[in-house]
């Protein structure tokens, strides 16, 4: 029974041993674009850019390595995005001449792809929820992959249209509700896309993907009702360095918990449906409830830990804009309230041990204090955030 | 907030936990009260509640508008309850307190347990316990008990656990914990939180309060001159925190800074002198504002020589721990030379004004009467975007403008704000006036035609003119004269109704006009007499105009005069509606800004941040380090052919991925296999999977 310790494969092996070549080359690779981009825009960049650019390169090199498909994703939408901006060299209006600027590599071009794939991705994976064959999922699984890359790619390439339009306003294309939405929908299906590689239960999808959809119609209708796309000019207070962490790090947050309430969603159809129609193809074509409860808990925490660093962020820019970390302004307010729920639902979890279809609502519920925070401060409140008006 | 998610985890708590005291003291059950998970859930919400209140319910607003908005009964009860202040409430602070209170006898009833569980290995376990762990193994292995000891102690290290190992009679035990950064989270996140609080506490207004209820302080509620200020409102500048605001118009300076406090405000006593030398708006190439910048300087009886520094958003000056930041922008006082153009007959007589943003002053009609004018505000630019008919956006600069009320002696009146400069309109252009009842309404605005010279001078010629009755039966009578289709006869008659209506006109618009023409025809005839009679007026409104023209020297009409006739006469109707005996023009002005400053004193800052600091690192480790113990009990069989094992683990978090974890180590530690020897890479994947 005895084997030798050399047949086992209990050791872990070094750090350096369990990255790859390939994780070493896609490293040397994220370096390198660094390195080129402050060599490039070094002259423009104070240190707190330069510590921004030197976060952003470990980062994907770390999520490279730690989730591999993000290697060959960034390397394709990075790719897309360096050829739409070399397309454009210094003249904005090659967006409507060029072909390939005007049908696919422009901003507002990426973004009616992103919009279009994110919507065959959810009509993909709910025909997949009802078929018995994983083809229709696979299927929007790809298309989401496809629809994320658009989205990125578009915000990459409305970054270099913005110093484009005019070279005294360049900022980074966070700054307004369109621009946010964008990177609500992208990002907030890249991090579906990451659970569902993770657990492999791909008819997730269907509920996660429903409330990307949503925010997509949204952001069409703001973007056609409101000329939203077109470029303006940073109001002062939002003219600050803060914004480029500020911003994104909120968005992995409320990505999280709209994923959560989903799968709440999800959970709360399998929780009926286990009782009135237990052998129904349906029934077991829905992740287990366990499966979902452990999800939902990841999405919940990883949203709730960028969201504390999102909201300690904004209170030191708080602290250098308005004069005051914390001014109880509305959207501070909701942050605080969206906080707590966070928080009660994790002590419930952690203490209590509570589990089930409580929980699953509470996650449901979260959302819709998420959304206030994000848009109804906006639209009912009035206050300092007020840029993001609808 | 109890933290017991060690035993809700696992099957079986630890043998170790101390029972509980038949009879507990009293001080014993206050800290399980107050550090019990209920009273902080109840807390939460009570905060959340709370924290909605704050946001439905404007904060801060003057009271005046509270009593408007809700009615004396319910302006009481609110104000009684500060839901005016609620974040600054007397309850609200004390929900705050009891949450902070809370925290700490929750940190306080758990460190103990938590150093013991960092500490302890507990090495005592029984294997009926171990029996009980959802995730347990036993196994009869022929390996003698050390070597298999000596086979655990490898895995186990070679996994990341840390193991304590001891004999008693006959069998070893080995007590092994992994992650033991994650009960640092616990203590971490729930520091933090106080230490937040703390800090915030340090940062509010809680002293001020204090010094008021002691009746050192009082707060005032009139707007009246710093001078004029009793000393009772008055926060000496030892005051470790505050936040308040001034407005400091250029060339000015100001020692202290406003507090706002509930319905009024105190005022806070800075060491330092700071005079605002400039402040600027610089603008983007659209015309919005791309920086508000002051230039200031700081007078300090300790320094040799003034402090010369530039702020802007987002770039505050820190000085000596005072926090100044540019947070608004007034008119300063500009001063406004101004021409009160009458409206009637004396259009062309005007009257100097000489006014100043925040002054009135009274200014006399020309009928005998006496309007109050109030200059509000003043703006240098004004920017507004338009769509043209491609959907490319266009900015269009109106340049200055100046807000005024005009009132009359019982204080009743309309507001109005004046361009200085004519504005292009549909390709002619219009001096613009805008009125409104009040500065929540939107403005209607009154064209006024300038002629070929961007001048008023024509249509105030007209005007005057119009409004003089005997230009208006000479132009009638000449008017009849020259028309063809009118019999001799009836000249002095159609002379006679064109001048009663032209002057009607002058007086009242066409709605006079219309009233009058009401108040002589019978119905039946009316809407034939009412066309009649318009095309009448406008023959000698017409005429009135040729002989404007001709005094001019202009011969021939073409389309743009023709069209200056028509604005004429659209902004001669609309006067009646303006309620303005005059049309106030801006000749001139020397403009002159105010800088708001919000001026911060924050000791509690670092702390608040150190707080935070505290709260996120400990997230990270609550959730991404996962907190595993394991026990191995080996024991020599009877018949000494091999070793009785038993394997037993618990975590607090992710209990999927631990059973996953578990199966792994029994195969490495009981069954002595690979995991996978295909793919060697999902151990330490599996690792890697906590989020």
């Amino acid at each position: 029974m005895s084997v030798p310790h050399e047949a086992l494969d209990f050791e872990r092996p070094g750090i350096f041993r369990r990255i790859q070549p390939r994780d070493w080359a896609y490293i040397a690779l994220t370096i390198a674009v660094g390195v080129i981009a402050f060599w490039q825009y070094g002259h423009m960049m104070d240190r707190y850019d330069t510590g921004g650019l030197i976060l952003a390169v470990a980062l994907s090199a770390w999520v490279g390595w730690f989730w591999r498909p993000w290697q060959a994703f960034s390397i394709i939408v990075g790719a897309l995005a360096l050829f739409g901006v070399w397309l454009y060299g210094d003249d904005l209006a090659r967006g409507s001449t060029n072909f390939w600027l005007n049908y696919v590599g422009s901003g507002q071009a990426g973004v009616m792809w992103m919009s279009v794939f994110l919507y065959l991705s959810t009509v993909a994976y709910v025909t997949g929820l009802f078929s018995r064959s994983d083809f229709p999922t696979r299927v929007g699984g790809a298309f989401a992959w496809i629809g994320a890359g658009a989205g990125f790619m578009a915000l990459l390439v409305r970054w270099r249209e913005i110093y484009l339009t005019d070279p005294t306003w360049g900022y980074i294309p966070v700054a307004n509700l369109y621009e946010v939405f964008i990177l609500l929908a992208a990002l907030t299906t890249l991090m579906y896309l990451y659970y569902e590689s993770r657990t492999g239960q791909r008819t997730m999808g269907a509920f996660v993907m429903l409330v990307i959809a949503a925010s997509v119609t949204f952001l069409l209708w703001y973007m056609f009702t409101r000329d939203a796309h077109i470029v303006e000019p940073l109001v002062p207070a939002l003219n600050s360095w803060w914004m480029k962490i500020h911003v994104p790090t909120n968005f992995v947050g409320y990505g999280g918990f709209a994923i959560a309430a989903m799968l709440g969603v999800a959970y709360l159809i399998k929780h009926r449906l286990e009782r009135t129609r237990p052998d129904a193809a349906i029934t077991q074509r829905i992740p287990s409830k366990e499966a979902l409860d452990s999800v939902m808990y990841k999405a919940i925490a990883i949203g709730f830990a960028f969201f504390t660093i999102a909201t300690v962020l904004g209170a030191m820019w708080a602290a250098e804009a308005w004069g005051g970390y914390w001014t109880w302004d509305p959207k501070e307010t909701w942050s605080l309230i969206l906080w707590l729920t966070y928080a009660a639902w994790l002590h419930m979890r952690f203490t209590k041990g509570w589990r089930g279809p409580v929980m699953a609502w509470w996650a449901i519920i979260g959302l819709f204090v998420t959304t206030f925070t994000f848009l109804g401060v906006n639209m009912f409140l009035s206050g300092l955030h007020s840029y993001g008006e609808l | 907030m109890s933290n017991n998610d060690q035993t809700a985890a696992a099957g079986a708590p630890p043998a170790s936990r101390p029972k509980a005291a038949r009879q507990p003291r009293r001080s014993r059950i206050i800290v399980d009260f107050m550090g019990s998970m209920s009273l902080a859930i109840t807390l939460l919400v009570a905060l959340a509640i709370a924290s909605v209140i704050g946001t439905v319910l404007v904060q801060n607003e003057p009271y005046i508008e509270y009593l408007m908005d809700y009615g004396p009964f319910w302006h009481e009860i609110f104000a009684g309850m500060g839901l005016y202040q609620v974040y600054s409430a007397t309850w609200f602070l004390l929900v705050v307190a009891f949450l902070v209170i809370s925290t700490s006898f929750c940190v306080y009833r758990q460190t103990p347990g938590l150093l013991k569980d960092l500490r302890r290995y507990n090495t005592q376990v029984k294997e009926k316990s171990l029996r009980a762990f959802n995730s347990s193994a036993t196994a009869e292995l022929d390996q003698s008990q050390d070597e298999f000891l000596k086979h655990a102690h490898r895995v186990l290290k070679a996994q990341g656990f840390r193991a304590r190992e001891k004999t008693h009679d006959g069998h070893t035990v080995i007590a092994a914990m992994r992650g033991r950064w994650n009960r640092m989270g616990y203590l971490l996140t729930h520091v933090g939180i106080v230490v937040i609080c703390v800090g915030a506490l340090a940062d509010g207004t809680t002293l001020l309060k204090i010094n008021e209820w002691l009746g050192n302080l009082e707060i005032e509620t009139r707007s009246v001159p710093v001078s004029e200020v009793p000393r009772s409102a008055w926060v000496p500048a030892w005051n470790p925190s505050f936040r308040g605001s001034v407005e400091i118009p250029e060339g000015a300076s100001a020692n202290v800074v406003f507090l706002p406090m509930r319905e009024g405000y105190f005022v806070q006593e800075l060491p330092f002198r700071i005079e605002l030398e400039e402040f600027r708006i610089e603008r983007f190439s659209t015309g919005a504002e791309s920086s508000y910048e002051s230039d200031l300087i700081i007078h300090d009886p300790n320094r040799d020589e003034p402090l010369r520094h530039t702020i802007s958003v987002n770039h505050p000056l820190i000085y000596n721990g005072y926090a100044i930041y540019q947070a608004s922008f007034a008119d300063g006082g500009t001063r406004l030379d101004i021409d009160a153009i009458p409206l009637g007959a004396e259009a062309l007589r005007e009257l100097e004004v000489p006014g100043r943003v925040f002054q009135e002053m009274e200014v006399p009609t020309p009928d005998g009467d006496t309007r109050i004018i109030e200059f509000i505000n003043f703006r240098l630019e004004n920017v507004i975007q338009l769509l043209d008919e491609d959907g490319v956006r266009e900015n269009r600069h109106m340049g200055p403008s100046f807000d005024f009320r005009l009132m009359d002696r019982t204080g009743h009146g309309l507001y109005y704000r004046n361009y200085q400069r004519p504005a292009l309109q549909e390709g002619a252009m219009y001096f613009l006036s805008g009125v409104r009842e009040s500065p929540a309404d939107e403005f209607h605005y009154l064209f006024l035609p300038a002629d070929a010279d961007d001048s008023l001078e024509r249509f105030r010629t007209y005007l005057a003119m119009l409004h003089n009755a005997d230009v208006r039966n000479a132009i009638a009578r000449q008017v009849a004269r020259d028309d063809d289709t009118v019999p001799d006869e009836q000249n002095q008659a159609i002379a006679t109704t064109t001048a009663e209506l032209m002057g009607l006109f002058a007086r009242g618009g066409y709605m006079a006009v219309h009233e009058e023409i009401e108040r002589r025809v019978p119905p039946e005839r009316l809407d034939a007499m009412r066309d009649l009679m318009i095309r009448i007026l406008h023959a000698g409104l017409q005429g009135l105009y040729m002989e404007v023209l001709q005094d001019e020297g202009v011969v021939s009409i073409q389309e743009e005069e023709q069209r200056f006739l028509e604005d004429t006469i659209s902004a001669i109707n609309a006067i009646s509606l303006y309620q303005s005996p005059f049309f106030f023009h801006l000749k001139d002005f020397e403009h002159r800004e105010a800088s708001g400053l919000q001026i911060a004193r924050a000791p509690g800052q670092s702390t608040v941040y150190t707080g935070s600091v505290m709260l996120i690192v400990g997230i990270f480790l609550l959730f991404y380090v996962s907190y595993q113990r394991l026990w191995i009990m080996a024991r020599r069989r009877e018949d000494g052919t091999g070793t009785h094992v038993v394997m037993a683990g618990t975590s607090n978090r992710h209990q999927v991925e631990f059973e996953d974890r578990f199966a792994h180590l029994k195969r490495w530690i009981i069954d002595q296999k690979p995991v996978d020897a295909n793919n060697s890479g999902s151990t330490h994947q599996s690792n890697n999977k906590n989020d």
